[in-house]
């Protein structure tokens, strides 16, 4: 056996063994939960996941499974399938895989277990109404949504109130679909989990704003599945603290994510799963580290409207004023934010062909960010999922003469 | 006289025409997106509705703002609205539909000066009475935005006044199907899409004059005995701006009897109740017609309208003409086909983009799905 490169392995997180140990659990629960007697659930990634949990309904995330057919490059394979199905090769690309996955049980795990009802909160985009309403035909099984009205430039009264009882019609739903009482007293404490989970993730991701950054965006995208997939789980809490403990002391050593960091870029859109490691390469080659992200902190960017005295009430907002609920100027607004909080001399966004609500407005949020903080920009043109949407060569090309730009301005 | 000389004048530079309408009724013209906008309410503020479907102009500004998948329809109204093009409005109105709208609305009200901007955030599913509350709690949002912004008052009055006028054009138009149905090969595809798209520009009060003439005349014409041959097909799909598709399915041996369009049957079916709360009438009708994919009611009542839709009308066949980059129709697309499988009904896709393929192609295409129907 080769040698192990004392300069990589002291960069190498140590948690993400622990992290790896989790979710290998969660999946063996998850697709054993037919013998254990227990009920899973398929849940969108901004769908609220805390009744689920006060429910013991174990919730499945067709997202997270479509980051790992990405990420393990079985994305094309399940995409055509789903375009032999009919769905056109415009639709997002985590749909494609999923619906033809469900059908042959493929992907890296074998296919997900088989849902006992699916949730869908539309806060993300229109995609999962009509992915959920085709796997709602496929199992057969209740389908419930949880309409998120758009704030466009501003979160009214009224979508208050919608919201609020609908998430009544999702308790009154979980009751009947599990045939069981609703526990408010274990919301309750689920919520407070789950609050606690975020303050966590957030914590671990404002340790970025140290030079060197101890994680980049890209350690982020890894370790994000847990507050998606597990959030209101003691668990999770346990793991982000060592996460949080972990970055400190790699704060304390001087232990950055990329050596010798000299660019704090900034990422925006989802990851390219299949070209993580490639894409992360290339920027620390040339020292650029990809501090923060728009994504990764979707899911604790809804603390400021929340309220652990009062869950329920407060869940109505945190679950409708999501990053890709709002305005295309109020994002422009969080990432020129995040710029400054990061200190980031560039921004790398991923115009991603799968995902609507996401790309569309990216340019006029690029002009936006070069207008008020004169930071270089990059567009990568990509897709998280499906590679024939990826061009190497360009890209890389791309990227080359991108860090050319920030050398220079550094230089002057 | 050709009695759609107006129709056809208003579809071919729908600018042209609501500037000379606007300055003769001194109404201020406000675009619509979709359609689910609440044109009612428009109407009874004084207003004169349009809808806007996009020019694709040669300028390519909307590219500065807009990746290349986008629909051509969302693209074609930010190109206008850049070029200035859609200077004769004082106002647009943004309904929540699909992803693609949601941000045009947030492109617009970033980049386009000028004319007042409107989001009615409708719910997107309508099968629940929350969401029938809701919807109400939108309208209402939306006639007090109205009044603010062109600065009326919409009374109960005016609000019962534009139903009746609106039932009466729905009815019109839903009598020109009809006439179509019962003598497809007698009056021309492209004809009935000049009257439907009219109908979403011409000033309204003037639509219900000059509508009964024009339906008249189509009365008047000959049932034509080619019609026992040619093959009655049915359309389906979200909205099609290109007639001329109409005339290759003629010209193929087909004609087209029907349409399952947000432009066509399902943005003038549905009749409004006279009677009672008319905010709450009207929402009541847009919670009930025929439902547009990026809108939930069910998960099977679009295939169940569509098969019989296809079948009450004699259908041989559909086709599904869908926008590329269209996420919600492109998702229905697999499940309305099976269904119209199951019933025996063949279907072909056509997908359409900016341009259209060259003609030869087309009229292969569709050549040979009419032979094999
Ligand atoms: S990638 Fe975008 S379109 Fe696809 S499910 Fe996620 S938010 Fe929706
Ligand atoms: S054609 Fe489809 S994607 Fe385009 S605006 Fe209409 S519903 Fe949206």
């Amino acid at each position: 056996m080769a040698e192990k490169d004392p300069e990589k392995e002291k960069r190498k997180i140590k948690a993400v063994a622990k992290m790896k140990e989790i979710m290998t659990a969660y999946y063996i629960d998850a697709k054993t939960a037919e013998q254990t007697g227990k009920k899973v659930a398929w849940i969108t990634s901004g769908g609220p996941v805390e009744p689920l949990i006060a429910m013991d309904i174990i919730p499945v995330y067709p997202e997270n499974h479509g980051a790992m057919i990405g990420a393990s490059k079985m994305g094309v394979d399940l995409c055509t399938k789903a375009e032999a199905m009919g769905y056109s090769s415009d639709l997002c690309s985590y749909a494609r895989s999923d619906i033809s996955c469900a059908t042959v049980n493929g992907g890296p795990i074998g296919g997900l277990p088989r849902p006992d009802m699916l949730v869908c909160c539309t806060n993300i985009c229109g995609t999962v109404l009509k992915w959920y309403e085709v796997q709602a035909r496929y199992f057969g099984c209740p389908l419930f949504i949880l309409d998120t009205p758009f704030c466009h430039t501003g979160f009214h009264d009224e979508m208050r109130r919608y919201v609020r009882r609908q998430l009544d019609e999702y308790i009154a739903f979980l009751e009947s679909a599990a045939g069981r009482r609703f526990d408010y007293d274990r919301l309750k404490e689920v919520g407070r989990l789950s609050i606690e989970g975020q303050r966590l993730w957030q914590a671990v991701l404002d340790t970025a704003a140290h030079r060197p950054a101890p994680l980049s965006a890209f350690d982020a995208f890894f370790h994000l599945a847990l507050i998606v997939t597990l959030r209101g789980q003691q668990q999770t809490i346990d793991y982000y603290r060592m996460l949080l403990a972990e970055m400190n002391e790699r704060i304390a050593a001087g232990i950055g994510a990329v050596p010798d960091e000299r660019y704090r870029l900034l990422w925006d859109n989802l990851p390219v799963w299949f070209r993580t490691k490639w894409l992360s390469e290339k920027f620390a080659a040339a020292g650029a580290c990809l501090v923060a992200d728009t994504y990764t902190s979707a899911w604790c960017g809804s603390l400021k409207y929340a309220d652990e005295n009062n869950f329920l009430e407060s869940m109505a907002e945190c679950y409708t004023r999501i990053y890709l609920n709002i305005g295309v100027d109020e994002m422009a607004r969080m990432v020129v934010d995040m710029v400054d909080k990061y200190a980031a001399d560039g921004l790398v966004m991923h115009s991603n062909r799968s995902c609507k609500p996401y790309s569309l407005g990216q340019y006029d949020i690029q002009r936006l960010v070069q207008e008020r903080r004169g930071i270089p920009t990059l567009m990568i043109e990509a897709d998280m999922v499906d590679e024939r949407s990826f061009a190497e060569g360009p890209t890389e090309t791309r990227i080359e003469a991108f860090m050319e730009m920030l050398k220079t301005r550094k230089a002057a | 006289m050709d009695p759609l000389a107006e129709f056809r004048a208003a579809v071919a530079d729908p600018a042209s025409y609501v500037r000379s309408a606007t300055a003769q009724s001194g109404k201020k013209a406000v675009g619509t997106l979709c359609s689910y906008a609440p044109e009612e309410l428009i109407y009874a503020a004084g207003a004169h509705p349009v809808r806007l479907f996009g020019t694709s102009g040669a300028e390519r500004l909307a590219d500065r703002h807009l990746q290349s998948y986008c629909c051509s329809l969302v693209r074609g109204v930010l190109e206008d609205a850049l070029a200035g093009r859609s200077d004769f409005l004082a106002g647009v109105v943004f309904p929540h539909t699909c992803d693609s709208i949601q941000r045009l609305s947030d492109l617009w009200r970033l980049n386009v000066p000028g004319a007042f901007h409107i989001d009615a955030v409708l719910p997107a599913r309508l099968d629940t009475a929350s969401a029938r509350d809701y919807l109400l709690d939108v309208l209402r949002r939306f006639r007090s935005d109205l009044e603010r912004k062109l600065r009326v008052s919409i009374s109960d009055e005016s609000l019962r006044r534009a139903i009746d006028l609106y039932n009466r054009i729905r009815e019109m138009l839903a009598r020109l199907y009809e006439l179509r149905n019962e003598n497809p090969c007698g009056i021309r595809g492209r004809d009935v899409h000049t009257i439907v798209k009219a109908s979403t520009i011409l000033d309204r009060d003037r639509l219900v004059v000059v509508l009964p003439p024009a339906l008249q005349a189509l009365e008047d014409v000959h049932e034509c005995t080619a019609g026992n041959k040619a093959k009655r097909v049915l359309l389906a799909g979200g909205l099609c701006d290109h007639p001329e598709l109409y005339s290759f399915i003629e010209e193929a041996g087909g004609v087209v009897v029907w349409d399952d369009f947000c432009t066509g049957t399902r943005g003038f079916s549905g009749t409004i109740d006279g009677d009672g709360d008319p905010l709450a009438a009207i929402a009541q009708r847009y919670a009930e017609r025929p439902v547009c994919p990026a809108k939930h009611r069910g998960i099977r009542e679009r295939a169940e309208h569509l098969v019989r839709l296809a079948k009450e009308k004699e259908a041989r066949g559909v086709v599904f003409l869908l926008v590329k980059f269209c996420d919600p129709h492109a998702f229905d697309y697999p499940y309305l086909k099976e269904a119209l499988d199951g019933a025996g009904i063949p279907s072909m896709l056509f997908e359409m983009e900016d341009q259209l393929p060259a003609e030869g192609q087309l009229r292969t295409r569709f050549e040979a799905f009419l032979e094999m129907i």
